[in-house]
């Protein structure tokens, strides 16, 4: 034996093997990583992968067969009620497992647990806005419920019988890559999945940048830039609908003017906040405007788009029921889609439940606060965070009344608050058992049953359009909503007394709905929910372009098709560039042009108001109009504070359709008056240079200038996993309202005929695997506008060539 | 006639090994195959160099063809910042042929007298 070389030698093989099995000297364990037998390779899912399974579980009560189709969709038969969560939870982890934790985990404010501290800010917002409380909230309901309990039991049971079969070499990539492991399943996730859509969908609110609005501004130029109505409205529930008395009688506190309405106080806080586009269309014909005689309902919830995608495609089948359509894999059920009788959709209420109050607390230790004439005490919950790579972070909140305080001394959200304390009231946090309102959709037989479901829906609030096959079409605007006096929430409130307080709950009977309507059709597209004369508070700020051009299509559609369904879905007519255009081509001077100038304007005349993939005018006047604004507001808004609301669109359209003199037209800076024919001007001159910019880069045509992308959960990191540029029109104010990252997540026709005739599509693919090629295979045909046949699959068709791989679950 | 015997053994020992073990089993058996099977330090290296140099070549691509190479250039652009299925399975085997090859130049040092 020589002994010097050997050690050498052996030296140098175990240094290769520990420096290529950790992140010690690489960037990443190139060795544990690129064993074809452990590593990525086995991710690389071959084109003919065989999906066939026989599994044994012994927590099943009976069999369950599973049929994979040709888009790899589960089509589920299970003998019993609880089976068929099982082999859900099963399915959804097996194509979906690591999106399933990192979202849960993303709720419950964990995110350092795999990213370290460049997530603790995100983290320490969740969980200060209480979003662990809120989940812990809503599964003592869901597990106070047999249906619900029975549901996610099996399902966790499903999702961890599928985590048990995992080894290091068929652990999804991601975790590979970011090197950690995945853990156990509970019903607890679930419940955090369904709060994070409450954050996404009912987390919005802008009572921080509407108190700075009303300090900054005049009672006066705060009422006419953030006006309350606008009358181009078209409510969900349409005009001259007559509302019953409210059954709460609401008290405005007698202090509220100089407490609340004109306090000039300044705040800056800044938030993570949701998007501001989560919105979404959803419309309901009768079947006397169908060419079949049934109603066709539609859907299409418009929501931050990624991959893996947040819906998982699905048919469920029980002795009892059949349903298919979209689900989310972190909860049982189905979630949009129809079943052998009815068909439903939702978009988001979009009202304002989350509103701050300013707490007094004795001194700094934040044991007592201030409120009705009292110190009360305060209840403290300890968050830790295991940072990666880093010592476990304690973060102490203070819990009042309200709800957590979210804002203190050490946490502003990143922004200081000067060092004051505003604690926030969200109605997420209250006992809520939302997951059974879809459970029951799925099973439901007719409108009966539709009330009873949604009757459940507490936060985030829908408007759920429903069709059933008896013929019923309908639309609620359903959700439990405070009853709130004019103008409460809006702004930052006093947290001293109980007066401030929400005083209520608007009762189910009084929610603003629709059933079967002489117009023949129920809509919905986030507008305002009902017209001035609902007798309750609905806060401003709702989303009206959609709704319009929703309701003037279906006005004038008859014997309708889902063709001619999948047209209005897709369809790219900007309705807000109609209004605008005869304005500016009205102000900005045609003579006096150079040649570039008049070409723009021509091609501006020329325009049919498409958002078509290839205008060029769609770019050209969206650019004009954020030049417009700022030519408008730039003035006004030069010395506000950094955290204001700015006016929405719609209200400076409304201010130049209505008011030639519109007072922010004039610039305060110049000693003239500006008018709308100086801003629209110099609007239009502003924008040529980004014009000629981006007609020289070939970058002018609306596709490519807005340029739509979807990136994988991780795409910051795992860039290739993204797919980027992809060719498709519409927008904001379009019925397609695709923008750059955002927009109809998934798309549903369903024609409600004796044998169902449906259509969907979502941009994504069934794989959450980046290796596979069910994995974003469903894009290209959601950017072309295009649909899948949905398949209802029926006992007997097991033999059908749409069949490709059968699953088979046993005891 | 030895060199080819210790490169079938040890490709076939490591990707038997690795059904059940983690990947840096390659090196034990890269060690004990050139521990047994005594041969020039160099020949010994060059064994166990090719053999997982063939083995995690060849297991790759073949993993990689049947994919059409979807992952490894998504994946190749995360690791190695270049756009290459080839060059991906390329480093995938020479990762291998280097920790084999110099366990088995460290194994063929415990027969060897000095």
């Amino acid at each position: 034996m020589r002994i010097l070389p050997l050690i050498i030698s052996t030296a140098i093989t175990a240094g290769l093997v520990v420096s290529l099995n950790t992140k010690l000297l690489l960037p990443a364990p190139l060795g544990k990583l690129l064993s074809p037998q452990h590593g990525i390779w086995q991710n690389a899912e071959s084109r003919n992968a065989d999906f066939n399974a026989d599994l044994q579980f012994p927590q099943l009560k009976g069999k369950v067969e599973v049929y994979l189709d040709d888009r790899l969709v589960p089509h589920v038969f299970a003998e019993n009620e609880s089976d068929v969560f099982f082999a859900q939870g099963f399915l959804h982890a097996k194509f979906r497992l690591w999106q399933m934790e990192l979202q849960t985990h993303a709720a419950a404010g964990r995110l350092t647990e795999i990213v370290g501290n460049l997530a603790l800010k995100h983290d320490r917002e969740f969980r200060r806005l209480g979003m662990v409380f809120a989940a812990e909230a809503s599964l003592k309901e869901m597990e106070a419920d047999p249906l619900t309990k029975l549901s996610c039991d099996a399902y966790t049971a499903g999702v961890n019988a599928y985590i048990a079969t995992l080894t290091e070499s068929n652990l999804p990539v991601e975790y590979k890559l970011l090197g950690y492991q995945p853990e156990k399943w509970t019903n607890l996730k679930s419940a955090l999945f369904l709060k994070n859509m409450s954050e996404n969908l009912a987390g919005g609110e802008d009572d921080f940048e509407m108190t700075n609005a009303r300090s900054f501004f005049t009672k006066e130029d705060f009422a006419k830039l953030y006006p309350l109505r606008q009358d181009s409205l078209d409510p969900i529930i349409p005009k001259g609908t007559v509302y019953n008395s409210p059954s709460i009688a609401l008290t405005i506190p007698a202090d509220a003017d100089s407490l609340y309405f004109n306090n000039k106080e300044i705040t800056v806080t800044r938030e993570e906040k949701p998007d501001k586009s989560n919105g979404s269309n959803n419309w309901a014909v009768s079947g006397a405007k169908t060419k079949s005689g049934a109603p066709i309902l539609c859907n299409d919830p418009h929501l931050g788009l990624s991959l893996p995608s947040l819906w998982f495609e699905m048919q469920l089948s029980t002795p009892t029921y059949n349903v298919y359509g979209a689900t989310f894999p972190g909860a049982p059920g189905v979630i949009i889609g129809y079943n052998d009788n009815v068909a439903w959709g939702v978009t988001n209420g979009g009202r304002d439940v989350r509103d701050y109050y300013e707490i007094k607390f004795k001194d700094d230790s934040r044991k007592e606060y201030w409120f009705d004439s009292a110190w009360k005490k305060t209840e403290f919950r300890v968050e830790a965070f295991n940072v990666k790579d880093s010592a476990t972070y304690y973060d102490t909140v203070a819990y009042t009344v309200f709800g957590p305080v979210m804002y203190d001394k050490s946490f502003s959200g990143g922004r200081a608050s000067n060092g004051r304390y505003f604690a926030v009231r969200w109605k997420a946090h209250d006992h809520s058992n939302e997951l059974k309102a879809f459970l029951q959709l799925d099973q439901a037989k007719n409108y009966d049953d539709y009330l009873s479901a949604v009757s459940n829906m507490k936060t985030p609030g829908q408007n759920f359009a429903f069709a059933s096959k008896t013929g019923d079409i309908a639309i609620r605007t359903q959700g439990s909503w405070p009853a709130k006096w004019k103008g409460q929430g809006d702004f930052i409130m006093p947290g001293t007394d109980s007066r401030y307080m929400w005083q209520g709950m608007i009762p189910f009977d009084e929610t603003p709905f629709q059933y079967n309507p002489e117009r023949n059709f129920v809509s919905s597209a986030n507008q305002d929910p009902a017209d001035s004369t609902y007798p309750y508070y609905l806060g401003r700020g709702y989303p009206i372009f959609r709704g319009i051009i929703i309701n003037r299509n279906l006005q004038a559609m008859n014997n309708i098709t889902p063709q001619d369904m999948m047209a209005l879905q897709t369809n790219n007519y900007n309705v807000f560039a109609e209004m605008v255009m005869p304005l500016f081509l009205n102000n900005i001077p045609s003579i006096g042009l150079n040649e570039t100038e008049s070409k723009y304007l021509n091609l501006l005349k020329s325009w049919d108001f498409n958002n078509s993939p290839d205008s060029k005018a769609a770019t050209v006047f969206s650019l004009l109009w954020s030049n417009f604004d700022k030519a408008v507001f730039d003035d006004e808004f030069k010395n506000a504070p950094d955290v204001i609301l700015h006016p929405f669109e719609s209200n400076l359209l409304q201010g130049i359709l209505h008011d030639s003199a519109y007072k922010y037209l004039d610039n305060i800076e110049t000693q003239q008056t500006e008018t709308l024919a100086d801003d629209a001007t110099q609007a239009f001159k502003n924008s040529l240079a980004d014009i000629k910019k981006l007609e020289s880069q070939g970058r002018l045509e609306w596709s490519k200038f807005k340029s739509t992308h979807i990136n994988h959960l991780f795409g910051l990191k795992l860039k290739p996993f993204n797919r980027v540029n992809i060719p498709v029109g519409g927008g904001t104010h379009s019925i397609n309202a695709t923008k750059s990252d955002h927009g109809p997540s998934w798309r549903m026709i369903v024609s409600l005929t004796p044998q169902s005739e449906a259509y969907g599509v979502y941009p994504g693919g069934q794989s959450g695997n980046p290796g596979s090629r069910f994995y974003d295979n469903f894009i290209d045909k959601w950017a072309a506008g295009e649909y899948y046949p949905l398949w209802m699959m029926t006992k007997g068709e097991e033999k059908d060539k749409r069949v490709k791989w059968k699953m088979s679950f046993t005891k | 006639m030895k060199l080819i015997v210790s490169i079938v053994l040890t490709a076939l020992l490591s990707l038997a090994a690795c059904l059940y073990l983690p990947w840096w089993i390659i090196a034990v058996v890269a060690f004990l195959v050139a521990a047994f099977i005594p041969q020039k330090p160099g020949k010994s290296f060059l064994s166990g160099f090719v053999a997982l140099f063939l083995l995690w070549g060849v297991l790759a691509w073949f993993l990689s063809s049947n994919n059409n190479h979807v992952l490894a250039h998504k994946l190749s652009v995360v690791i190695l910042q270049k756009n290459s299925a080839v060059l991906l399975v390329a480093v995938t085997a020479l990762i291998g042929g280097l920790v084999a090859g110099f366990a088995a130049l460290a194994g063929s040092y415990v027969r060897k007298k000095g």
